[in-house]
């Protein structure tokens, strides 16, 4: 007979029982999931289903882009670039800034490949906020700024935009705002999910606020091809502006290259070097297949670009008509690929006008309140979607309203 | 006037309300201008595009390179007219290179398009020379790929 032989140490000395969950620390703890969280996962597991609830292009990357990753590939490019990037393509991005931006950035110092403009994004937050500081950003909004603020130990204080000044920032707004402790304002114009934009003018008075109250800007401009009535004009070329404004933006929505994942950001020298500290020790580079593709979208992508955006405001003016014959006023977008419509007409909230149309009409929107409060009676259709299926979304939608 | 064609080029079926809602007019307006695109024949017809494969279609296409001699105060036209109204023959252009038109056709077998190249193109008087190629399979036809590019992994919604 053999005796069980325990290694189990004596009771005493076992630690008390905890959950795994208590490891995790408490800024990360109090980071709600995305609000499209739910939402997405019932989508997911549904069949028949016409989605106007993506915020990425429907077009594959165009073909040229591709070929040009594949080549990199045959040619063995398999390893690391510079923690900046490859020189070549940032030489490009300052060339690209500085003809359609207005932009002069100097490729050795002031240009940073990340990957994807989150990564930029989160770079620039973490390398200028100290603990407490205040992050102001215009709410409805992309649905990583105020967490992204969180998780680098900022504080988010949300200014509300309203569909009567067309989503806009206002500068009163703004200055209501602002407070001793807050460090810099983070402005997306044309705006996810509104497509709202503001004018050079509407800029200027929002730089002047800027400078006036020295505040940082951080301004995300990742749609600021797919702009519909007038050229895109950047904070950051304003007077005054360039030496307190890290520049962000990347290749994904205009050149439809979502899962290349390269974004870029641009800013004054110390305020590059100090995001690229941390981006060397967390990310090390971008790829360098999605750089060389990045490339070759600055060098021959224009016609392809121009071609898609075409196609969205199209689609965007198909839209804007449909859902005001239905009775659903909305704000006509400037900018981006998205529709707010107000559906407060129909008496629900965004959530159970939501869930409502897809489980009855198998058509996807997202509640606008998955983008903050100030969503609520909205809700985002993206147009990334064939005109095709824009039509059927169309016609099962105006049904659900009409019951 | 550009975008009212590249919008009739991409779906020549959309109905004018659809067209009037996509370029924010009337479809009245678009009613008449496609009136006057058809009138002064700037839109020549409108055709469906078919997969001859899906279609079970055995048709024959060829591509023909012909040489011709240029005439005086005709030039190549007068020549490429009379080979382009030939029922067999599809498109005919005037190029630059090595030779002068290049001209498909289409037959139901090979030998209505041998019998075309031997009995009615060569002799053509003006026709030099012609060198036939036959269509093997098609991966492209009028701008539209025969197996689209999905991703059936795209994510149905995303932030």
């Amino acid at each position: 007979m053999h005796l069980p032989i325990s290694i189990v140490p004596p009771t005493s000395t076992i630690p008390p029982v905890t959950s795994s969950s208590d490891f995790i620390a408490e800024h990360v703890r109090d980071i709600p999931h995305s609000g499209i969280r739910d939402f997405f996962d019932i989508v997911q597991s549904m069949e028949g289903v016409i989605s106007l609830g993506i915020g990425e292009p429907d077009f594959v990357t165009p073909w040229h882009i591709r070929e040009a990753a594949i080549y990199a590939l045959e040619q063995g490019k398999t390893g690391y670039t510079a923690n900046l990037g490859l020189l070549r393509l940032r030489q490009a991005i300052a060339d690209y800034l500085s003809t359609d931006y207005h932009l002069a950035y100097d490729a050795a110092t002031e240009v940073l490949v990340t990957v994807g403009v989150s990564e930029a994004l989160d770079l620039a937050l973490r390398a200028v906020l100290n603990p407490g500081d205040e992050v102001l950003y215009h709410e409805p909004c992309y649905v990583s700024y105020s967490p992204s603020i969180a998780l680098a130990h900022g504080r988010a204080v949300a200014v509300a935009t309203r569909e009567e000044d067309e989503f806009k920032l206002r500068p009163a707004a703004l200055r209501a705002a602002i407070t001793p402790k807050s460090k810099a304002l983070l402005l997306n114009f044309p705006t996810n999910p509104t497509g709202a934009v503001l004018t050079a003018a509407e800029l200027e008075e929002i730089a002047v606020i800027c400078r006036e109250h020295n505040l940082l800007v951080l301004t995300d401009e990742i749609y600021s091809e797919l702009s519909y009535a007038e050229a895109h004009t950047s904070i950051a070329s304003l007077p005054g502006m360039r030496e307190r404004t890290i520049f962000l933006h990347g290749f994904s929505k205009a050149f439809a290259m979502t899962g290349f994942r390269v974004g870029y950001a641009c800013a004054p020298a110390p305020l590059i070097d100090a995001m690229m500290r941390i981006h060397q020790y967390g990310i090390l580079c971008a790829p360098i297949v999605s750089q060389e593709a990045a490339l070759e979208a600055l060098r021959h992508g224009r016609p392809d670009m121009l071609d898609m955006r075409e196609q969205y405001c199209v689609r965007r003016n198909f839209l804007v008509y449909s859902f005001r014959k239905m009775g659903l006023p909305c704000f006509e977008p400037r900018g981006a690929f998205y529709l707010f419509p107000s559906i407060k007409t129909t008496g629900k909230s965004s959530r159970d006008f939501a869930f409502g149309l897809l489980k009855q009409q198998q058509v996807a929107v997202v509640p606008g309140t998955a983008f903050g409060p100030g969503g609520e009676g909205y809700v985002r259709c993206s147009y990334a979607t064939g005109m095709d299926q824009l039509q059927i979304a169309v016609e099962r939608i105006a049904e659900f309203v009409k019951q | 006037m550009d975008r009212l064609l590249r919008l009739l080029e991409e779906n020549a079926l959309a109905t004018h309300e659809m067209l009037a809602a996509q370029l924010d007019t009337t479809p009245e307006e678009i009613k008449k201008r496609i009136k006057q695109l058809e009138h002064a024949r700037v839109i020549l017809a409108y055709k469906a595009i078919v997969d001859d494969e899906r279609a079970k279609r055995t048709q024959v296409k060829a591509v023909i390179e012909v040489r011709i001699t240029p005439e005086r105060e005709g030039g190549f036209d007068r020549i490429a007219h009379r080979i382009a109204q030939y029922r067999q023959v599809s498109s005919c252009f005037l190029m630059s290179g090595g030779f002068d038109l290049l001209v498909f056709i289409e037959g139901d077998t090979l030998q209505e398009v041998a019998g075309f190249v031997s009995e009615k193109l060569s002799t053509l008087p003006g026709v030099l020379s012609t060198a036939t190629h036959f269509n093997l399979k098609t991966y492209k036809i009028q701008g539209v790929l025969r197996e689209a590019v999905v991703n059936e992994e795209r994510l149905k919604v995303s932030p």
